[in-house]
């Protein structure tokens, strides 16, 4: 019964949602008040039955109903009940129905959150998100339906995948999604504009903190993906460039690049055209990732189940939103004005040289992710792109992005000085590169690669202390001056220095775990005892014991630095119902490195292969994205989105 | 003029799409074959059935002549056998077997049990030929020409349908 | 009595792991293996297709690693191997894309994009500052706070 009322509640859904598209749309353009008014209430009751429906599947998730072909294919009954919520969006047809979940979460936040809104944007912009879950909800209710029977009932589920089993599986899909959905505010936001004509500095105002948010949850669903990889896999990478993280970075990159495009248009009422097309693009990229991970036409080992005629639907969906929306775009940006003038050296000029970049960095990407699909197609032979190509590409693309994370915030507004910008930066320059020597020095010897990298890593951290220092250090005269005015830097500031020191973070702990990471395969008798990097690793043997849904061999190694001892424990696993083996690797980790012992094959001597890696900083690559994330939180709950919200009540007219 | 740079968007969605839409049709996962249209890579080795017999591709040319790729392990094999059973009996072409990476002993009586449709089958033990001839899943299956050229590889079971449009077809063209 | 100080020192030697010993290698030649890995890690496995065949717990990817062992040991160049494999398998196999004709336009892409990006900004702002004062908006009040 209860899949058949998830179901039904997702037919009504899709009925709600066609009224939330039309009506509220027809009456923005009508000025019918009336019809404008069904907007709220539509989303509430749309926010209502989706989730419904979407407890239904986790309801029969949990009540192991293996008659649901969905909770078959991705349940047991030996499945721990965590893992059988996060197994609701294991498959394509429940990660779907997390989408629209995430969807109507974020419609009901726009519907709660805009009273400072004219009626007539905020109906618009409901319509449009109204319009993306139409989209959706067909193609669940189509093509995809979770709540599909399956008959005979079968006595057990083929389990979920054990790779999946994990914590990493309750929190990154969700944060991932919340990200990906995010971007379709933004989206919203730029289609009513257009469509109402109103377009300028307010607009960027209201769209800024939407789209930072969506960006932060974004930043942390893909770290922790990558986090996931690291430890999971057992090999210790974290970035693979596989074709779906691809389809995860590229909005990410145009997300970057447009939150600050909008600060432009806010400050400056500039370049409203290219923000809008921005927004465009970056919602544009989450569905287009949606279309490349489920519909088979790269080969990834994160894609879903494919089914052509899925991949079909997608592309027509993706064809009509994003061809109408550039088709407004090219019918509408002609008409939008020019904004305030600005000199060519200047913050302006420098944060449209990092959208250039991040829109570049975004195509390169893309242009890696689906050549080996361009030349398929035109018949010219099929070839592999990979992380060496990526590598290659990528990084020397991110050096100018971060050459300007220095310079930009120190740029003025509408016009700067070059002379005044190399003086304030120069001692920055000079901090950076001997910063880098010496901790390359210290890590053991000076690299080409590590010490670009930290070079990069430093740049930014000086260039925040110059500002820092300029804003409070160098106008006070006492402690208690500098206090006070640390208190009083707009939040804006401060979240985007705390981002950007996030990206400094980040680039360190690469810089460092690229450059100076050390390994070693050893052959382990009981007893044994190698060293690595002034860590003593003993083998202790090893043991078997028994999970919840697997079967597991695990080694007993003893780590010592001289000082203190412990105890990792790397493991064999096999589950038992799918009956595939996995290694899960002990790691011991710490804020300057992380120490990674996995277990390889026994030899028939009895003795253990064992992998050996010691990886410095690596913790800073994720520390980093989460103080980015961190940053971007600061910058949204500026005192100017909260204090604006109330003037503009008063006196906001929309055309 | 300048109005046309606002519709660079939508052109470039135009091809991708367009591109993508093809994508549907492909396979991404299909390993297509640098041999064809090139010689076949020489081999020496033992019959299954006969340790003594050596084969070479010395031996092959001056036939057209079909290699499939089995092994006594392969789920896949089942489920083309009997095709290939069927196809063997109607045609005058030699179907030459490999068994690749198997112990000859379960090779042996994998076809006892279940038919041979081969002239004779290859035993490649340590799958150093089926490196060499590119094969990377089994069951794969190759025709070549009188001259010892690859024209033609199948990756995955064959199936009737693939035997009667391609195979056939290319076989009685290489017979002139 | 002899027996009682025959255990005592046999404790005595067990718990101070004299037997126990330095683990030896894995591999038979360590620099050969990092050399045939970093080789392997430029390769696609064609069964796990998404993973280098340095990674890859597959038979055919232990058989190529074992290849590039013994093509190693005769003395073959990186490039000789790449040969051998692309050979038999076609360019799929490289992670790497080789830099031939059809393969330009993806390795000189992103370069050449990025200088026509840039450029296509500086000759916009350039056109702009042409443009005579009114073509734009007023100017705030205030601008010279930062964000």
């Amino acid at each position: 019964m209860i899949p058949e009322i998830g179901h039904f509640l997702l037919w009504i859904a899709l009925g709600v949602s066609l009224l939330l598209a039309t009506v509220p749309l027809i009456g923005a353009g009508r000025q019918r008040t009336e019809w404008m008014a069904y907007a709220r209430p539509s989303v509430f009751a749309l926010f209502g039955l989706v989730s419904v429906a979407f407890l239904c599947l986790v309801a029969s998730f949990v009540r192991h109903d293996f008659s649901v072909l969905y909770v078959a294919s991705n349940s047991n009954s030996a499945l721990p009940v965590e893992y059988r919520i996060a197994g609701v969006w294991g498959g394509h047809e429940g990660s779907l129905l997390l989408w629209v979940e995430m969807l109507c979460l974020w419609m009901v936040a726009v519907a709660m959150f805009s009273k400072h809104l004219p009626q007539q944007v905020l109906a618009r912009i409901l319509a449009v998100m109204g319009m993306i879950s139409v989209g959706f909800l067909l193609f669940m209710l189509i093509t995809s339906n979770p709540f599909d029977r399956l008959f005979p009932v079968p006595v057990d589920g083929r389990d979920l995948n054990p790779l999946l089993q994990d914590p990493g599986m309750v929190t990154h899909p969700p944060m991932l999604y919340m990200g990906y959905v995010g971007f379709s505010v933004a989206f919203a936001f730029a289609i009513a504009a257009l469509i109402g004509g109103n377009l300028d500095a307010t607009w960027a105002r209201w769209t800024r903190p939407w789209t930072t948010v969506a960006w932060l949850f974004l930043t942390i669903g893909i770290a922790l993906g990558s986090s996931w990889a690291y430890y999971e896999l057992g090999w210790g990478g974290w970035w693979f460039w596989d074709p779906v993280e691809n389809a995860s970075l590229m909005p990410w990159l145009l997300g970057t690049a447009l939150i600050h495009s909008l600060a432009v248009t806010e400050k400056r009422n500039s370049f409203k055209s290219w923000t809008v097309l921005l927004a465009i693009l970056a919602f544009s990229f989450s569905l287009l990732g949606t279309f490349l991970v489920r519909s088979g036409v790269l080969s990834s080992v994160h894609a879903f189940a494919t089914d052509p005629r899925r991949g079909l639907f997608i592309l027509g969906f993706l064809t009509v939103v994003i061809g109408s929306s550039f088709a407004l775009y090219a019918w509408r940006a002609p008409t939008v004005g020019l904004g305030a003038r600005f000199a060519l050296i200047s913050k302006e000029t420098a944060l449209l040289a990092n959208n250039v970049l991040f829109l570049v960095a975004a195509a390169a990407v893309l242009l890696g992710t689906l050549y080996p699909l361009f030349l398929d197609a035109l018949g010219m032979g099929k070839i592999s792109v990979g992380p060496p190509y990526f590598d290659a590409i990528f990084l020397p693309l991110m050096v100018p992005v971060v050459f300007l994370m220095g310079v930009g915030p120190v740029a003025k507004w509408k016009q700067a000085a070059l002379p005044d910008i190399t003086v304030r930066l120069r001692w920055a320059a000079l901090a950076a590169v001997l910063a880098a020597m010496l901790a390359g020095i210290a890590a053991g010897e000076l690299h080409l690669g590590a010490t670009c990298g930290l070079v990069m890593a430093f740049w930014i951290v000086a260039s925040i202390a110059e500002d820092l220092w300029t804003r409070v250090g160098s106008k006070s005269s006492s402690v208690n001056d500098v206090v006070s005015r640390a208190r009083q830097l707009p939040r804006a500031w401060v979240g985007m220095m705390v981002a950007h020191a996030g990206v400094a973070a980040f680039c360190f702990g690469v810089a460092m775990v690229r450059n100076y990471e050390v390994e070693k395969d050893v052959q382990m008798a009981v007893g044994d005892s190698t060293s690595l990097k002034g860590y003593t690793f003993i083998f202790k043997g090893t043991r078997e014991l028994q999970g919840p849904n697997y079967s597991a061999l695990q080694g007993v190694v003893d780590v010592s630095d001289g000082s203190t001892t412990q105890v990792m424990h790397p493991e064999k696993r096999i589950y038992r119902v799918q009956q595939n083996p996995m290694t899960e690797a002990a790691i011991d980790a710490g804020v300057t490195r992380d120490l990674y012992v996995s277990l390889g094959e026994q030899l028939d001597s009895g003795a253990w292969i064992i992998r050996i890696y010691v990886k410095p900083f690596i913790n800073w690559i994720w520390f980093g994205c989460m103080l980015m994330a961190a940053g971007g939180l600061i910058a949204a709950t500026d005192r100017r989105y909260r204090r604006a919200g109330k003037n503009e009540r008063s006196g906001m007219e929309a055309t | 003029m300048s109005k046309i740079r606002f519709l660079l968007p939508l052109v470039l969605l135009a091809c991708l799409v367009w591109f993508l839409g093809a994508g549907l049709k492909l396979d991404p996962k299909e390993v297509p074959s640098p041999l064809i249209g090139r010689p076949a890579p020489d081999f020496q080795l033992t019959q299954l059935d006969n340790a003594q017999t050596v084969v070479s591709r010395a031996d092959m040319v001056g036939q057209v002549w079909i290699l499939n790729v089995w092994a006594s392990w392969c789920a896949a094999c089942r489920e083309e056998h009997p095709v290939l059973l069927r196809f063997a009996a109607r045609t005058p072409v030699v179907i030459m077997g490999l068994d690749y990476k198997d112990e000859r002993a379960a090779g042996q009586r994998w076809l006892r049990n279940f038919g041979n449709p081969y002239r004779a089958s290859l035993f490649d033990e340590d799958g150093r030929v089926g490196i060499d001839w590119g094969v990377y899943g089994v069951p794969e299956t190759f025709v070549i020409d009188k001259e010892g050229i690859v024209r033609f590889k199948h990756i995955g079971p064959l199936t009737d349908e693939v035997i009667q449009t391609r195979l056939e077809p290319l076989i009685r063209s290489l017979n002139g | 009595m002899a027996k009682w100080i025959l255990m005592l020192c046999l404790a005595w030697w067990g718990s101070s792991g004299t037997w126990a010993k330095e683990a030896i290698p894995a591999a038979e030649n360590p620099a050969l293996e990092a050399q045939m890995m970093q080789i392997a890690k430029e390769l696609r496995c064609l069964v796990c297709q998404n993973q280098t065949i340095a990674e890859s717990h597959a038979a055919l990817a232990i058989d190529l690693r074992q290849q590039v062992r013994e093509q190693l040991l005769a003395g073959k160049t990186s490039d000789q191997i790449y040969t051998y494999m692309t050979a038999r398998y076609g360019d799929f196999v490289l992670y790497r894309p080789p830099l031939k004709s059809s393969t330009y336009l993806l390795w000189l892409g992103p370069i050449v994009l990025m200088v026509l990006g840039l450029m296509a900004l500086l000759l916009v702002l350039h056109r702009r500052s042409k443009l005579p004062d009114n073509a734009f908006d007023a100017d705030d009040a205030d601008i010279s706070s930062s964000t």
